[in-house]
């Protein structure tokens, strides 16, 4: 037997095993921690019991779980087995990525009923289920007798305990995040998706939910405002807060010696139903290209079996799916577990419809947007819906793709031709003869782009003249480029419109660049001279945010420009003004983005300009110190015309760069508000990830930005090199 | 050059201790997340750790993927300069071409260098993967390290052009007419008066393959090919994050990327062009 989950031991087996094919599994998964440890144990008692059978496990980023499948299956790279929600089983089964399973596939009737709901898509079933996800109550027991029964004695209970002055609450959850807020939105007896299929989005159940969110925070403040995962396990770690709403991830996250309890949701005293969270399904799916289906059908029962459940759910803490597992007193009478299991039967499973991942981001914008009182909760609810049906339009019809083929080899062609004609007429031939070396410099360089960039980029613009749905590509001309040119749906102010989008990212751009390299250049200057001494630890110590992998820092950041508990806005109130709420509007949510890639590029054009400072003879500044210049003259006259030569192409790529910065609007300001501080690649993004993945519209939108920098470069010369 | 006043000195120093401040500021958090036991975001005020552990530390290099972070470092480290010696090689040799040729297509080449940065990424993995398929270099460390060093190529390729453009030209002729080839001239005269420009390129270089994750993670199968940002990516889920432990790996990263500055620096002050230069 052998688990080979750290690949080098891609056990070369000796004939035990005999003639039979070597069955060896792939399962691919996301999970960390305790959850990673339990599948592993589980893994090797599979193993234990089918010897020839060998399994391999890999663990994967979440963020590149969904898209690395897309790009390995079809094609035959993927795993045997993955392990993930239930959610996307709608795409995957239209785009073919993998296999329902049969009546008899697998024992159905012993995994809970609502969970088997969850994995059918269409009638058909395509995965077995292992756990189910959803959040309840939390409560600390040394601050609360017991928990709240109904919303009513919630917030009385968050009432006495709340004191926003000395930073204590009531209650804290993420209220602006539209899944912690779909437990009130069905227990005022909202939907999402009506039984008809139709978009319930504005009707009255869910207009009542985001009045009573708004209550919470705005009339009852017994829930702080803008309120992120940090901030919720800040505020009851640290005892400020009685009661949070979170998930099974939470306890991970608490603090040692706290005396939490769990509880189900309470009731929604208006309405008298229980207030249900969404509930997500984590489930084996069994890939539609696996070479060994059988065996992959066999571990993925396995891992929802009766020991293997039990041991997941006492050393994993996974709420599993598995009803007997419960049969067992130490999971049965579990205090975590038991409390899942009771919510359990009030959560609605998250919708499957492929249509639900497009609902994320404008059912959570409108929720900013009532919650910080811009507008009235049916209004916000409209509009979203509008956006809904904005990104689920039909895709462009169908065409034919025959004239443009036609048109592009006859362009090809006459370029050829015209090519060769001036080839021929200046004597292009023997001028190469003449300067063949710089061919020969030129070409490991020219041969490595070619291959790994050009290709691949002919290769992505090409797929901006097709539609994407549900796994098949569709060609559709230009009707891409036409929908985002004309803008027709929006008004030219509408964050979704090309131009705005546009104008924010020149904005965005010119505004960077113009601090990075005056910050740069600063700093380059005061570091250079020899007099001043530790340079060398100044140098190091500035370049730390370069160093430091973006993604924790950009985060460090947005946590920094919190409205109560930042340190910019403690900063502000200590020098006597007024706190900020920094992402509520335009300017100082774009001045929060900027604050933070300043931060993160300046060291970068530091860097380059110590470089480029080494190009000047210091003997010439000395001339000119001599002659009587002043700094700044110096400065004018002398250091900067000579740096200008290495330090344009920097400038350039800055420029280029920024322009294409996504990560840091993402984690910084994701977009608030309402999308109005988003730049075109984010869009861009957006449109390839929750907005239906719309890889076709996506790529449109990349070409644009590729044409709008290359129209840059062109206009200001740029392309032509540095030559005077 | 002239002695400088106290005050100027005093001055300098201040600006240079605020300005270090402020830029490490938000690095404290870093440093008291990735010290504190627990794995939450911190949020209060003070950067400063309450409690003292280096329980993160050893998990990352003990026990998070049974124990494969040396292996992983090691992956890093040779993807990372291996990408640094064939950017760097690469770009110096294309830029000689462009600072001193004057051949036909030499400006459409420099401008098509410059025009491979301007296609956003988001298109580009996909039929990155199906390519690397092809070339039978999916899951290899191999492919990672030419997608890489391609990536890098036209930033370092400018940089150098333009800084090989400000080294005299007087220098090469009197080498011509000592008997030099162009060959010994780039390499025995060019290459060493643009220390700080390679110095610079290669820092580029590697922080283009030290910290990217996305297509690591899309094109590696194997648990111990991982690259560290991979490993560390790991610890971001979809609803929590495991902050202590991204922490302490974002520090065990960076510590690296400081300590080649630190010795990679001394070529970037010290003027060599003023002294080769004269006249």
């Amino acid at each position: 037997m052998v688990i080979v989950d750290s690949g080098t031991a891609f056990a070369q087996r000796s004939g035990k095993q005999g003639a039979g094919e070597e069955v060896n599994l792939q399962i691919w998964h996301a999970y960390r921690g305790a959850e990673e440890a339990a599948l592993r144990k589980v893994t090797a008692s599979f193993i234990e019991v089918n010897p020839d059978i060998s399994v391999q496990l890999l663990p994967l980023p979440y963020e590149a779980f969904a898209n690395r499948l897309t790009s390995a299956i079809p094609r035959g790279h993927g795993p045997d087995v993955f392990i993930a929600a239930h959610e996307r089983a709608g795409d995957w089964s239209r785009s073919g990525l993998i296999a329902a399973l049969g009546e008899d596939e697998a024992p159905w009737a012993s995994y809970h009923p609502i969970t088997v709901d969850a994995v059918t898509f269409e009638g058909q079933r395509y995965a077995v289920p292992l756990a189910y996800k959803s959040i309840v109550l939390f409560y600390n027991a040394d601050m609360l007798e017991g928990p709240p029964a109904t919303t009513d004695e919630m917030i009385a209970l968050g009432r006495a305990h709340t004191d926003v002055r000395q930073g204590r609450y009531g209650l804290v959850y993420e209220a602006a995040n539209f899944y912690m807020h779909a437990p009130w939105l069905f227990g005022f007896g909202g939907e999402i998706f009506s039984e008809d299929g139709s978009l319930g989005l504005d009707g009255p159940g869910v207009v009542k939910s985001f009045e009573f969110a708004d209550r919470l925070v705005n009339e009852e403040r017994i829930v702080p405002e803008e309120a992120t995962n940090s901030l919720v396990s800040h505020l009851f770690n640290s005892g400020n807060a009685p009661m949070a709403i979170s998930g099974p991830w939470f306890l991970g996250e608490l603090q040692e010696g706290l005396n939490f309890k769990l509880a189900p949701l309470p009731i929604v005293s208006e309405t008298g139903l229980r207030a249900r969270p969404l509930m997500t399904v984590e489930a084996a799916f069994v890939s539609s290209q696996s070479k060994h289906p059988e065996a992959a059908r066999q571990f993925a029962r396995f891992l929802a079996e009766h020991d293997a459940a039990v041991v997941r759910a006492l050393e994993g803490l996974q709420p599993v799916a598995t009803l007997s597992a419960y049969d067992d007193p130490r999971v049965g009478e579990h205090p975590l577990l038991g409390v899942f299991r009771a919510q359990l039967d009030a959560t609605v499973p998250m919708p499957n419809d492929p249509r639900m991942r497009s609902v994320w981001e404008p059912a959570t914008q409108a929720l900013g947007q009532v919650l910080r009182g811009a507008f009235a909760a049916d209004l916000a609810l409209k509009q979203a819906t509008r956006r809904v049906e904005i990104y689920n339009r039909p895709p462009p019809e169908r065409q034919d793709g025959r004239p443009l083929a036609i048109g592009i080899i006859v362009v090809l062609l006459l370029a050829i031709g015209y090519g060769a004609y001036v080839f021929r007429r200046d004597g292009i031939w023997a001028k190469m003869k003449k300067t063949y070396p710089a061919y020969v410099y030129l070409a490991p360089a020219i041969i490595g782009l070619g291959v790994l960039v050009a290709v691949p980029f002919v290769v992505g613009s090409a797929v901006s003249l097709f539609s994407y749905r549900e796994g098949e590509f569709t060609y559709v001309g230009l009707a891409n480029f036409i929908d985002i040119i004309l803008s027709e749906e929006y008004g030219l102010r509408d964050p979704l419109s090309f131009y705005y989008t546009l104008a924010v990212t020149v904005i965005w751009t010119a505004a960077n660049v113009f601090l990075h390299v005056s910050l740069g250049l600063f700093f380059a200057l005061l570091l250079r001279d020899p007099w001043i001494k530790m340079r060398g630890i100044y140098r190091v110590l500035l370049i730390v945010p370069w160093a430091i992998p973006n993604y924790i820092t950009a985060l460090i950041w947005k946590g920094m420009f919190h409205k109560q508990f930042g340190a910019i806005n403690a900063l502000l109130v200590w020098l006597g003004a007024e706190p900020v709420s920094w992402f509520s509007q335009f300017s100082t949510a774009f001045a929060a983005n900027l604050a933070t890639n300043v931060w993160l590029g300046f060291p970068f054009m530091m860097v380059v300009t110590l470089g480029a400072l080494q190009a000047i003879p210091s003997d010439l500044e000395e001339a000119a110190s001599v002659d009587g210049a002043s700094r700044w003259q110096r400065f004018r006259h002398v250091t900067f015309p000579l740096l200008k030569p290495a330090l344009i192409p920097a400038v350039v790529l800055g420029t280029v760069w920024t322009f294409n910065m996504f990560n840091i609007i993402y984690l910084v300001s994701g977009g608030e508000p309402d999308g109005s501080t988003e730049i075109l690649i984010s869009e861009a993004y957006k449109w390839a990830f929750t907005r239906q993945e719309q890889y076709g519209y996506a790529a449109a939108y990349a070409v644009l930005i590729f044409f709008v920098l290359l129209g840059y470069s062109f206009f200001t010369g740029q392309l032509k090199g540095t030559d005077k | 050059m002239k002695k400088k006043s106290t005050f100027e000195v005093v001055v300098t120093h201040l600006i240079l201790i605020l300005a270090c401040m402020a830029v490490l500021y938000p690095v404290l958090w870093v440093v008291k997340m990735a010290l504190s036991p627990s794995q939450a975001f911190s949020m209060s005020l003070n950067p400063f750790p309450t409690e003292v552990t280096l329980s993160n530390f050893e998990h990352l290099l003990f026990h998070e993927s049974g124990g494969l972070f040396f292996r992983q470092l090691f992956n890093s480290i040779v993807v990372a300069l291996a990408t640094t010696v064939i950017g760097v090689l690469l770009s110096c040799t294309a830029a000689y071409a462009f600072s001193r040729f004057r051949f036909p297509g030499r400006t459409v080449g420099l401008a098509s260098f410059l025009i491979t940065q301007m296609f956003p990424g988001v298109v580009m993995a996909i039929p990155l993967y199906i390519l690397l398929d092809n070339l039978a270099l999916l899951n290899s460390l191999t492919g990672l390290i030419l997608v890489y060093s391609t990536t890098s190529v036209p930033f370092c390729v400018w940089m150098l052009k333009g800084y090989f453009d400000t080294i005299p030209r007087d220098l090469e002729e009197a080498a011509i007419m000592d008997g030099a080839s162009q060959w010994t001239i780039f390499t025995k005269v060019i290459l060493p008066l643009a220390k700080p420009a390679i110095v610079v390129t290669a820092l580029f270089s590697f922080m283009t393959a030290w910290n990217e994750f996305i297509l690591a993670a899309t094109f590696l199968s194997d648990e111990a090919m991982f690259t560290l940002p991979v490993v560390l990516q790991r610890f971001v889920g979809d609803y929590s994050t495991q902050w202590g432990y991204f922490a302490a790996g974002a520090i065990l990263v960076s510590v690296p990327v400081m300590l080649l500055f630190f010795r990679l620096q001394k070529f970037l002050v010290g003027g060599l062009t003023a002294g080769a230069v004269k006249g």
